[in-house]
């Protein structure tokens, strides 16, 4: 649901937002609603064929041993004799013909844990087994010892020695600035692990053939990762691994770098085994050993005027790798760079550390680091805005970044700057300022018998578009735009459908360009073979991106075809493909004019444009139990130029779902390094009951860079979603909330004087031995 | 990984006797339960297992002398239709729709939330609040087995490996109020942290005081239990604001929870003194 | 042992252990992949058929229990070629993403709006309370139901 503009109302172009109906057409956009979804007929008959759908005849099943210990010394691995071994083939480090590497960034993280090699994490992966049928390896699974040799384990971030990577950005004197500053405030604020929850758990199928080469078909986001692992620990080259999307029920980030551990594992049986090997998880084990959001721990220190100017930010920031690096420095960049929140401040100093612990790495998931730190800093914003007497919004629009302003890390927001826009939607559309009047007298009202207390709680973010600094110039992705020889038109990318709706509106991009029928543009598999590698699906990127290569591509095919026929390409075009042959346009990815950043200070144009959000939300607070029902939340989103309204309207509804669930009740807590919510009756995510009334508000403030004005929109709903859920607690009870998840039971402790419940995302140590 | 242990589908009780006489079977009702630990558990599945769906003589709810006869078979979404269980017993409606969702509610059945016997299950703090008796059967006969006595242990019952669990009886006496209570994480699909049952017969007035007052919870120990010393206190009392005082504080020191994956321990101490409060506060009108 | 029953009209013969899981039967014995493994511990919903016209999680059903059933599964609503009303709903509100709760969910649906009861926010969401959506947030799956409850109800105005 949108507001609708009133009648009248003109088109605007840049650089003025545009708040945007369904029904309204704006350039760049095919058609005012959007189309249908392209797969959706197939998914809602079951006829979408996810990974355990595929059915390769012959094909033996695989399974994992993993470690129950944090930290150890891998000593052996034995097979027991009582077992028929002739019916099952093991898979350890020694059979891996390549580098025993899960080839991410820095090199760190086994494939299989070698003998005489550490264990970790809980749940690390030691070796692998297959059978014929899952009796035979349920059996034999039961029947493989493991010996060890336990080490001591690290489970806090903060008394870590060991870093993965650190971080700095800067601007301004921040000693002056807290010498001039007339009140100080600090603030440290904990955030747990989170699970993405993709309702597909992870699977792959590897299939060998004769020659040497490997097949792999499974749930993911990025084939062409896979691809690399594949290639480096295998030793194949680039045509003897082939890496093929199936459908994918859901990522948000889980399946971006976890899928290349568990294609190789299924790849390395397949090859010993010389036959298909299905690797598709139970939800158990993809609980237990899959990534999670980072856990951190962000220390503020805030120093502001009595009339409300911010004067300086000094901001700490501290993650939780896990174990192994995996893709932590950027979650760290990112998260770094995010920190201060969307506003203006002359002296900055935002540090960043992220460090090893003994829990199974943390990974991608949406927001990538900055729904941790935004997190952090709204939560600082309206603890300040009490402090002054000066309301959460009235503080915002004074502090929010204006065209022109500079941020931490020196980059001037030339253009595309939409926070007061999304501020002042979703501030409007929710009534914000006669609520808070309202929940304010209620709570001036309330007797000590009152049940219920209700509250309403704003947040307002940003999120850099794209890959942060030189990333898409190294990602080099290339697109294209095909016309076959039959004259038909097609699209290739590796850019993955997950549900976003990267199906959809690339057939409506080139369509436009084109001046065909959608329906006429047909989208490539994703598969290696046949795809280029236009980078992985993430980052909020697709759309922006990628989609830009397209339409770029898509005008390139068109003036050449023209060119050649002098007609109309709609009307030309399949004669020409008769005539002449197929023409496939390749765009590869150009730096953006006017975009520059130094990798070695950190300073520059960290994102080429930034997307902006603010959500409002209203809650009640049972004050007998601290249950919290988060009644509705308005997210208003700038993505630059929405493409298709539906499918934005998707992904701000579900990713501020997410951060609703991040807020309240998705907690994970662990003991001796292993997850204790490992099942799906213990990580709870929302249900239809829990879920609030969700209002979309779609912003275009659109980015002169891509062709098409895009910027992301996949992340953005995910910073701001969880503080206006805890900023709404806090009006509602006067309790204020610094851990997350904001559960009932930290919620009931703040409400009572109650000791706080122990912080979230540190392990809990072993139970000692012996005990009942 | 699914699990395929044997399985004897007895088209009657009669046959269903025989099979569990001559050796041990796991019972099989909606397999909400069953199903879930033969997958997920990595241990050893049941040796074999009693599939009792297809007996209808565990099937039905009917008023006889007194007391309200719920069939072990009854499941959740039949307690919330049928017009009897509105009628005598509607917090055993309002119970069962707090239970999983649609899916759980059509299969999940009220004996086999008795046998289950889990600290957390949904329906026993109204059994034990209620004076449930559980109607146990065998080849030779039929026993009743107070609620009380039925769960003895973790996770154990009293029932004998060849009997089945038939109907579960409620005492209907009149003036009987029952409230409910289930604090979970979720509003739907979750286990709960705190469940709570509260039964009193009032005296004329509607102020009055309450008698053979019954106070049962789930969640806060190694079995569902009867809260004694909190119901002496509530016991020949008006619901106050002064016995309401007492009994959460009495509620808070008798129970003895444990921190776990769900909640804590003082988190469940804490609820279940505030909800008792509120139960008490509701039915005082102060 | 052998066990009959009827999956979306046709009658089946399965020779397979009783303890066997609906959803293995469906999908590896009958082919039937329509329906989905989510977690395999009836929390999810992504399993969800109806039997007898009641939803249930097809995970928590072994095939001892359906012998005589009628079973209905996503497979038995409609076609690519000829959504069902409800289908077509999901397709125009945007209640589909990445479809892996998809099938589970217009089961649950379906048996909702079979019941008869009446349609309402809360109703709607009660009725799908065991079916978990990641992507959607389920705005556009709630609208969907109520825009195929909406056009049912009008179609039976309109024969009446």
């Amino acid at each position: 649901m949108t507001r609708v503009l009133p009648p009248g109302t003109k088109e605007l172009s840049a650089p003025d937002a545009l708040i945007v109906a369904p029904g309204i057409a704006t350039p760049g956009r095919a058609s005012p609603r959007g189309p249908l979804r392209r797969e959706g007929p197939a998914k809602l008959t079951g006829v979408a064929k996810y990974a355990d759908d595929l059915v390769f005849p012959g094909a033996w099943y695989g399974a994992t041993i993993r470690s129950t210990e944090p930290h150890a010394t891998l000593l052996g691995i034995e097979l027991d004799d009582a077992f028929d071994w002739s019916q099952v083939v093991v898979v350890t480090a020694a059979d891996i013909p390549g580098d025993n590497v899960v080839s991410l960034i820095r090199d760190d993280q086994p494939i299989l844990v070698p003998i005489g090699g550490e264990i970790r994490h809980q749940a690390e992966a030691l070796c692998l087994i297959a059978a014929a049928d899952r009796g035979t390896l349920r059996s034999a699974k039961r029947h493989v010892e493991v010996r060890t040799q336990r080490l001591p384990a690290v489970f806090d971030p903060l008394e870590s020695t060991e870093e993965f990577s650190h971080l700095e950005v800067g601007q301004g004197d921040l000693e002056a600035g807290f010498a001039e500053a007339e009140l100080v405030v600090e603030g440290t604020y904990r955030v747990g692990h989170q699970e993405q929850l993709y309702i597909e758990n992870q699977a792959m199928i590897a299939v060998p053939h004769a020659e040497d080469g490997m097949t792999v078909y499974g749930s993911c986001q990025c084939p062409y990762y896979i691809h690399r692992a594949l290639k480096r620990s295998l030793q194949l080259t680039d045509a003897q691994a082939v890496v093929v999307q199936a459908e994918t029920g859901g990522g948000f980030g889980g399946k971006e770098e976890y899928p290349s551990m568990i294609a190789l594992h299924a790849a390395l049986l397949a090859r010993k085994l010389g036959k298909p090997v299905r690797m598709i998880y139970d939800r158990h084990e993809d609980l237990s050993a899959t990534t999670k959001r980072h856990p951190a721990v962000i220390h503020h220190r805030t120093g502001v005027m009595r009339d409300g100017r911010l004067v300086a930010q000094e901001i700490d920031v501290v993650m939780d790798g896990g174990a192994y690096c995996t893709l932590t420095p950027v979650v760290l960049s990112r998260g770094v760079l995010h920190a201060g929140g969307p506003y203006r401040c002359p002296n900055v100093r935002i540090k960043g550390r992220a460090m090893a612990t003994n829990t199974p790495p943390n990974g991608a998931f949406r927001g990538f680091g900055a729904p941790q730190t935004e997190f952090a800093a709204e939560m600082q914003v309206n603890r300040i805005a009490e402090a002054l007497g000066i309301s959460a919004l009235e503080l915002r629009r004074r502090w929010a970044y204006r065209e022109g302003d500079t941020t931490p890390t020196g980059q001037v927001l030339r253009e595309s700057v939409a926070a007061l826009d999304v501020l002042e939607a979703a501030a409007d559309a929710s009534d914000f300022a006669r609520h808070s009047e309202q929940t304010r007298r209620a709570r001036e009202a309330r007797q000590s018998s009152a049940r219920v207390a209700s509250g309403i709680g704003l947040a307002m973010g940003w999120h850099g578009a794209g890959f942060t600094g030189s990333g898409e110039v190294h990602i080099a992705g290339v697109a294209s735009v095909e016309l076959t020889d039959e004259g038909g038109i097609r699209v290739l990318s590796a850019q993955t459908e997950m549900g976003q709706g990267t199906k959809t509106i690339f057939p409506q991009l080139v369509a436009a360009e084109l001046g065909i029928e959608e329906d006429a543009v047909e989208v490539a598999p994703q598969d290696t073979s046949i795809v280029p590698d236009s980078g992985p699906t993430v980052a909020s990127r697709t759309a922006m991106v990628v989609g830009g290569l397209i339409v770029k591509a898509a005008r390139r095919l068109r003036s050449q075809v023209e060119a050649a026929t002098d007609r109309p390409f709609a009307d030309s075009y399949r004669e020409f493909a008769l005539e002449h042959g197929g023409l496939r346009v390749d765009e590869r990815f150009e730096p953006y004019p006017n975009v520059q950043f130094d990798d070695a200070t950190y300073t520059g144009d960290a994102y080429p444009a930034f997307g902006w959000a603010c959500a409002v939300a209203r809650v009640e607070v049972d004050l007998d139990t601290g249950e919290v029902t988060v009644r509705d939340v308005v997210s208003a989103d700038d993505a630059g130029r929405i493409i298709h309204p539906v499918l934005a309207e998707g992904q701000v509804e579900g990713g501020t779902l997410q951060a609703i669930g991040y807020a309240t009740i998705e907690e994970i807590k662990l003991v001796d390094g292993r997850y204790l919510n490992d099942r799906l009756a213990t990580y709870l995510i929302p249900s239809a009951l829990d879920a609030p009334h969700l209002e979309a508000i779609l912003v275009e403030k659109p980015f002169s860079g891509a062709p098409h004005g895009a910027k992301g929109i996949g992340e953005l709903p995910m910073d701001v979603g969880a503080p206006a859920v805890v900023a709404a607690i806090h009006d509602a009870t006067g309790i204020w909330i610094h851990d997350l998840p904001a559960t009932a039971e930290r919620i009931l402790a703040a409400l009572t004087g109650a000791p706080t419940p122990a912080a979230p995302g540190v392990s809990a140590p072993a139970p000692k031995r012996g005990a009942a | 990984m699914p699990v395929e242990p044997p399985v004897a589908s007895p088209r009657s009780l009669a046959e269903a006797y025989a099979l569990l006489a001559e050796q041990p079977h796991r019972p099989l009702a909606g397999g909400t339960d069953l199903l879930v630990q033969i997958t997920g558990e990595p241990g050893d599945p049941p040796d074999r297992v009693l599939d009792i769906w297809h007996l209808d003589e565990l099937r039905g709810i009917r008023v006889e002398s007194n007391a309200l006869l719920i069939g072990a078979l009854t499941t959740y979404a039949e307690l919330r239709r049928s017009p009897l269980i509105a009628e005598f017993l509607p917090a055993f409606a309002e119970a069962a729709a707090t239970i999983g969702a649609a899916q759980i509610q059509n299969r999940g059945t009220i004996g086999g939330n008795a046998v289950n016997a889990s600290p957390a299950g949904d329906m026993l703090p109204l059994l034990l609040a209620c004076d449930a008796q559980l109607v146990a059967g065998k080849g030779d006969g039929e026993r009743r087995i107070a609620a009380r006595e039925f769960w003895p242990g973790y996770r154990q019952t009293a029932l004998q490996p060849d009997e089945l669990l038939l109907r579960i009886s409620i005492p209907l006496a009149t003036g009987r109020q029952v409230r409910y209570r289930k604090v979970g994480t979720r509003r739907a699909q979750a286990i709960s942290k705190v469940v709570m049952a509260l039964a009193w017969r009032a005296d004329e007035e509607p102020a009055g005081a309450w008698r053979d007052v019954h106070l049962a919870l789930g969640s806060v120990a190694a079995t569902p239990v009867r809260a004694p010393a909190t119901e002496a206190v509530l016991e020949g009392t008006e619901p106050t604001e002064t016995t309401a005082d007492r009994a959460a504080s009495t509620l808070a020191s008798e129970i003895e929870p444990i921190d776990d994956v769900r909640s804590t321990a003082d988190y469940r101490r804490a609820v279940a003194a505030r909800v008792l409060h509120r139960l008490i506060r509701d039915e005082g009108g102060w | 042992m052998s066990y009959r029953f009827f999956v979306n009209d046709d009658p089946v013969e399965l020779e397979v252990p009783g303890m066997r899981r609906l959803l293995d039967a469906l999908r590896e014995d009958l082919a039937l992949t329509g329906t989905k493994e989510g977690c395999g511990e009836g929390e999810c919903g992504a399993c969800s058929v109806l039997v007898d016209g009641a939803v249930v999680d097809a995970c928590l059903v072994p095939v001892c229990q359906v012998e005589g059933s009628r079973i209905r599964t996503v497979e038995g609503l409609g076609s690519e070629a000829e959504l069902s009303d409800l289908q077509a709903a999901f397709l125009e509100t945007g209640g589909t993403q990445c479809g892996i709760c998809t099938p589970g969910m217009l089961m649950a649906a379906e048996a909702f709006l079979s019941s008869g009861g009446a349609v309402g926010d809360d109703a709607i969401r009660e009725a799908i309370a065991g079916n978990l959506c990641r992507c959607t947030g389920y705005t556009k799956i709630v609208d969907a139901i109520a825009l195929s409850a909406k056009r049912r109800r009008l179609a039976e105005l309109g024969t009446g």
